[in-house]
C-alpha cells in the first residue's frame, strides 16, 4: 500500500533533546470555561471562594462537553466575560495561587469496572484532545459502531513542537499502559503507534518496549506534514479510507493522541484531574527554547518569561504550530488543555497577494485530493454547487496549500469561508 | 502592549515566490538563447532585447492605464518576452518584434485581466498574429551560421519544410540546432536542458512534455514517416517544454496535462500531414489553450475519501 504523503517543512525541532521543566506557579491563573470542543462549563464557584487543587470548578448538563477543574489552591478573585482565541465566549474563573498547592479531597483514584465507569472517568478527568483540537475525549471513546482497532497518534507533524516528543520519551510505560487500559476496558483488539519518521528514538523505545505484545504495532509514518491528520493517519496506519460524511469510528478505527493516552493511565492510578500542560515554547524571539509544565490557566506571558522571551519584540505570537495553530491577541491569555506549543517570532508575513497564476503546486500538496485554486473561483463567485461537486467540505485546513501558493495566496482561509457557505443537512 | 499580528493559520512563511518561478523560467531559457546567438548570431540577443524591453514597457503602461498594481516585478512579461524572442525568426524587423510584444502582453494578456487569466498563451499568439500578419518577415529564415561567411542574410530552410529531393539535416544537426528556424527552436539540446531544469525544479511538470512529443512521434512512426525526424524538427521541443507548460493556458492536473499533451501531439500531426503549414506545433497549442477550460472540467482531480454521483449510483444498481 502506498502510503499517503505530505509537504516537507523544516522541522525545527530544537527542543527535542529538552526535558520538560517545571513553570513556577504565576501570580494568577485564568481558567476559562471553553478549552474544549463542545458547550462552555457552567461556573461551579463565586467570587471569593478558597479552591484546592482538582477541585471541579465548572460542568455542564451537555453531553458534549468536559468539566473544568482549579489546577492551583487559593482564592477565586474574578468571574468575568471571556472570549477564547478561537473566538468562543464563556465565562472563565480568576484565581489567586496560594502557593500551597493543597489538593482537594474530590481527589481519589476512580472505581474502573467496565466500559460505562471507565468512560464516565474519562470525563471526570477534565482530559480532551491534547494534540490541539480539544475533542472530548470521553465521546470519542464511546462510538456507537464496534472498534477494533485504536491507532496512537505519535505523528507531531507540525514544525517546533516536541510535547508529544517528550511525553513518549519520558513516560513511555504510561503511554503503553494507557493503551493498554483503553484496549481492555473497550474491548478493541488491535493498537497502533503511529510515529513520524523524524523520532528514530521514540519508535526504537516504543518497539523495544512492546516487542512481547504482538496486539500493539509500531508504524512509521512518512517524515511530511500534516501526517497526524486524522484520515491521513487511518489510512497510513491501517490502509482503511474514512469517507466523506463518515467517522473513523465507521471503519471500527479510534485515533487517539499519544500524550492523551498517556494522562488517562495516571489518572485511572491517581485520580488527579488535567492540571499541567506540557508546553513547547519555541520561536526567534524566545532567547531559551523549552519544554515547560505549565498549570492550565497560566498567562502566556509568565509562560514567555520563564523562557527568557523578549515580550516587547513580539509580533506574532502561536498557540499550537505554525501551520495550525491559532494566532494569540493578547499575550495575557491562559494557557488552555490543548495548547501543545507556544511560539513567538519578532516578525510576520508582509508579503502581499497577488494573482492565482494557476501554478497547480496547491492541487498537488493537498492530502486530501482537493483543488484549492478552483475552490478559489466557485468562492469568488459563491457558486455553491460548485464548491459542493469541489468537495470543500473534505479540507481540514492543514495550511498546505497557503504555505506553498507563491502568490501568497489564503487559500486555506478560503476554503474555511466557502465551507460557511454550504447549508448543513 | 504588544502589538500582536492576528491571522488565520498557517502562520509558517514559504519563500517561493511568483517572481521566484518566472526567474527560474528564465534561467532555463537561457541555454536556447545563447544556443540561438551562436547558430544566428548576435542579432539573436538584439532582437530579443527589443522583445522583452517591449513587454516589460507595455506591461506596465498596460496596468498603469488600467489603474492596477504595477506587476512588472514578478517577472512573467520578461519570460514572455523571452520566449516570444525564441519564436522568432533572426531576420525580423525590429518594429515587427514590438508588434508581436504589443499582441502578447496588451491584446493576449492584459486585456484578459493580466497574469493567470488570459486564455490563450500570449507568445504563441503574437508568433501566429505575426505569421499571419507579415508571412514573408516571419518565414525568412536565416541559414546557421550565415554570419561567418560575411556575406547578406543567406537564406535557409526549416528542415520541415524540405522538398523530396532536399539533402535532410542529419540528427545531430537537429539536435545540435544546426538548421533554420526560428533563433530558438533549432537547438533540440538546449531547450531539453532548459526543460529538464525546470523540471527538477518542480516548476513545471513533464506530463504534457513527454505526452505531446511521444503522441506526435507514435502518430508519424504509424504514418510511415521518420519519428525522430518529426520531434527534432521545427519547434517541438520549445512548445513542448515551455508553452505546453505554461501554467495559466493548460490544465493544472497531471491527467489534464497529459490530455493537453496527447492533442497538441495530433493536431501538430494533422497540420504537419495532411495540412498546407509545414509546421503545426504553435497552432496546435492554442487550440488546445483554448479547450483548457473544458479539459480542466473532465479532469478535476478525486477527493480522497469523496463521494461522486457515479460511484453512487452504481453502488445503487449493484
Amino acid at each position: 500500500m502506498k502510503k499517503l504523503n505530505g509537504i516537507k517543512l523544516k522541522h525545527r525541532k530544537n527542543t527535542e533533546d529538552c526535558a520538560t521543566v517545571q513553570l513556577p506557579l504565576p501570580s494568577k491563573i485564568i481558567l476559562p470555561m471553553s478549552m474544549h470542543m463542545g458547550a462552555p462549563c457552567d461556573v461551579l464557584v463565586k467570587v471569593g471562594d478558597l479552591v484546592k487543587v482538582g477541585q471541579k470548578i465548572g460542568d455542564s448538563q451537555a453531553a458534549f462537553s468536559v468539566p473544568v477543574h482549579a489546577t492551583v489552591s487559593g482564592k477565586v478573585t474574578a468571574v468575568t466575560d471571556y472570549q477564547t482565541a478561537m473566538g468562543a465566549v464563556c465565562k472563565a474563573v480568576e484565581i489567586e495561587p496560594d502557593g500551597e498547592q493543597t489538593v482537594s479531597e474530590e481527589v481519589r483514584p476512580p472505581v474502573i469496572t467496565d466500559k460505562e465507569s471507565f468512560i464516565k472517568a474519562v470525563r471526570e478527568s477534565g482530559v480532551c484532545g491534547l494534540g490541539g483540537a480539544g475533542f472530548p475525549t470521553h465521546i470519542k471513546l464511546n462510538p456507537k459502531t464496534p472498534i477494533d482497532t485504536i491507532v496512537i497518534n505519535a505523528a507531531e507533524c507540525e514544525p517546533y513542537i516536541t510535547a508529544d516528543y517528550r511525553e513518549m520519551m519520558e513516560n513511555t510505560e504510561d503511554v503503553l499502559n494507557g493503551i493498554r487500559l483503553v484496549k481492555e476496558r473497550l474491548g478493541i483488539k488491535n493498537a497502533k503507534i503511529a510515529v513520524e519518521a523524524n523520532k528514530p528514538e521514540a519508535i526504537k523505545k516504543f518497539e523495544d518496549m512492546a516487542k512481547n505484545d504482538d496486539t500493539i504495532d509500531i508504524v512509521t509514518l512518512p517524515s511530511a506534514y500534516p501526517q497526524g491528520a486524522e484520515k491521513v493517519i487511518i489510512y497510513n496506519s491501517t490502509g482503511r479510507i474514512v469517507e466523506e460524511g463518515k467517522l473513523p469510528s465507521d471503519v471500527g478505527v479510534i485515533v487517539l493522541n499519544v500524550s492523551t493516552a498517556a494522562f488517562i493511565y495516571r489518572y485511572s492510578k491517581t485520580g488527579m484531574p488535567f492540571m499541567t500542560r506540557r508546553i513547547t515554547v519555541d520561536g526567534n524571539a524566545v532567547a531559551e527554547p523549552k519544554n515547560v509544565f505549565a498549570q492550565v490557566g497560566t498567562p502566556f506571558a509568565d509562560v514567555l518569561r520563564f523562557c527568557k522571551t523578549d515580550i516587547d519584540s513580539i509580533r506574532k505570537l502561536i498557540s499550537g504550530g505554525p501551520m495550525m495553530g491559532m494566532s494569540i491577541p493578547d499575550i495575557n491569555m491562559p494557557v488552555m488543555k490543548t495548547t501543545n506549543a507556544l511560539l513567538a517570532f519578532d516578525h510576520y508575513d508582509e508579503r502581499q497577494t497577488s494573482a492565482c497564476i494557476r501554478c497547480g503546486r496547491c492541487v498537488r500538496v493537498c492530502p486530501m485530493g482537493l483543488m484549492p485554486a478552483e475552490i478559489d473561483k466557485a468562492y469568488k463567485i459563491k457558486d455553491i454547487e460548485d464548491l459542493k461537486a469541489l468537495k470543500v467540505m473534505l479540507c481540514m485546513n492543514c495550511g498546505s496549500c497557503t504555505f506553498v501558493c507563491p502568490a501568497n495566496r489564503k487559500l486555506a482561509e478560503t476554503n474555511q469561508l466557502a465551507k460557511a457557505l454550504i447549508p448543513r443537512k | 502592549m504588544n502589538r500582536l499580528m492576528v491571522s488565520p493559520s498557517p502562520h509558517d512563511e514559504n519563500y517561493t515566490k511568483t517572481s521566484t518561478i518566472m526567474l527560474n523560467v528564465c534561467i532555463a531559457l537561457v541555454p536556447a538563447l545563447v544556443a540561438g546567438c551562436i547558430i544566428f548570431g548576435l542579432r539573436s540577443l538584439l532582437l530579443t532585447a527589443v522583445t522583452v524591453g517591449s513587454c516589460v514597457i507595455f506591461e506596465f503602461l498596460c496596468r498603469k492605464l488600467m489603474k492596477r498594481e504595477n506587476t512588472v516585478g514578478d517577472l512573467s512579461a520578461v519570460v514572455t518576452g523571452l520566449i516570444l524572442a525564441l519564436n522568432l525568426p533572426v531576420t525580423l524587423p525590429l518594429w515587427m518584434a514590438v508588434v508581436g510584444s504589443f499582441v502578447a502582453i496588451v491584446v493576449v494578456k492584459q486585456l484578459f485581466g493580466g497574469l493567470g487569466q488570459n486564455f490563450a498563451n500570449p507568445a504563441i499568439t503574437a508568433r501566429i498574429v505575426l505569421m499571419v500578419s507579415f508571412a514573408s518577415a516571419m518565414t525568412n529564415w536565416a541559414a546557421p551560421f550565415w554570419y561567418k561567411d560575411g556575406a547578406d542574410a543567406v537564406t535557409g530552410a526549416t528542415p520541415l519544410a524540405l522538398g523530396e529531393g532536399d539533402a535532410l539535416p542529419s540528427y545531430l544537426d537537429l539536435f545540435l540546432g544546426n538548421t533554420g528556424g526560428c533563433l530558438g527552436e533549432t537547438c533540440a539540446l538546449a531547450l531539453l536542458a532548459g526543460g529538464l531544469y525546470l523540471a527538477a525544479r518542480r516548476i513545471i511538470s513533464l506530463a504534457a512534455p513527454v505526452s505531446f512529443i511521444g503522441s506526435l512521434a507514435l502518430l508519424s512512426w504509424i504514418a510511415g514517416e521518420d519519428p525522430l525526424y518529426q520531434i527534432l524538427a521545427g519547434g517541438v521541443f520549445l512548445g513542448a517544454f515551455f508553452m505546453a507548460t505554461d501554467y495559466a493556458t493548460t490544465p493544472i492536473s497531471t491527467k489534464g496535462k497529459i490530455v493537453f499533451g496527447l492533442g497538441c501531439g495530433i493536431i501538430t500531426f494533422v497540420i504537419r500531414h495532411f495540412g498546407s503549414f509545414p509546421e503545426g506545433v504553435s497552432f496546435s497549442i492554442l487550440l488546445m489553450n483554448v479547450l483548457t477550460p473544458y479539459i480542466e472540467q473532465l479532469t478535476r482531480t478525486k477527493a480522497f475519501g469523496g463521494k461522486y454521483e457515479k460511484q453512487k449510483k452504481e453502488a445503487e444498481s449493484k
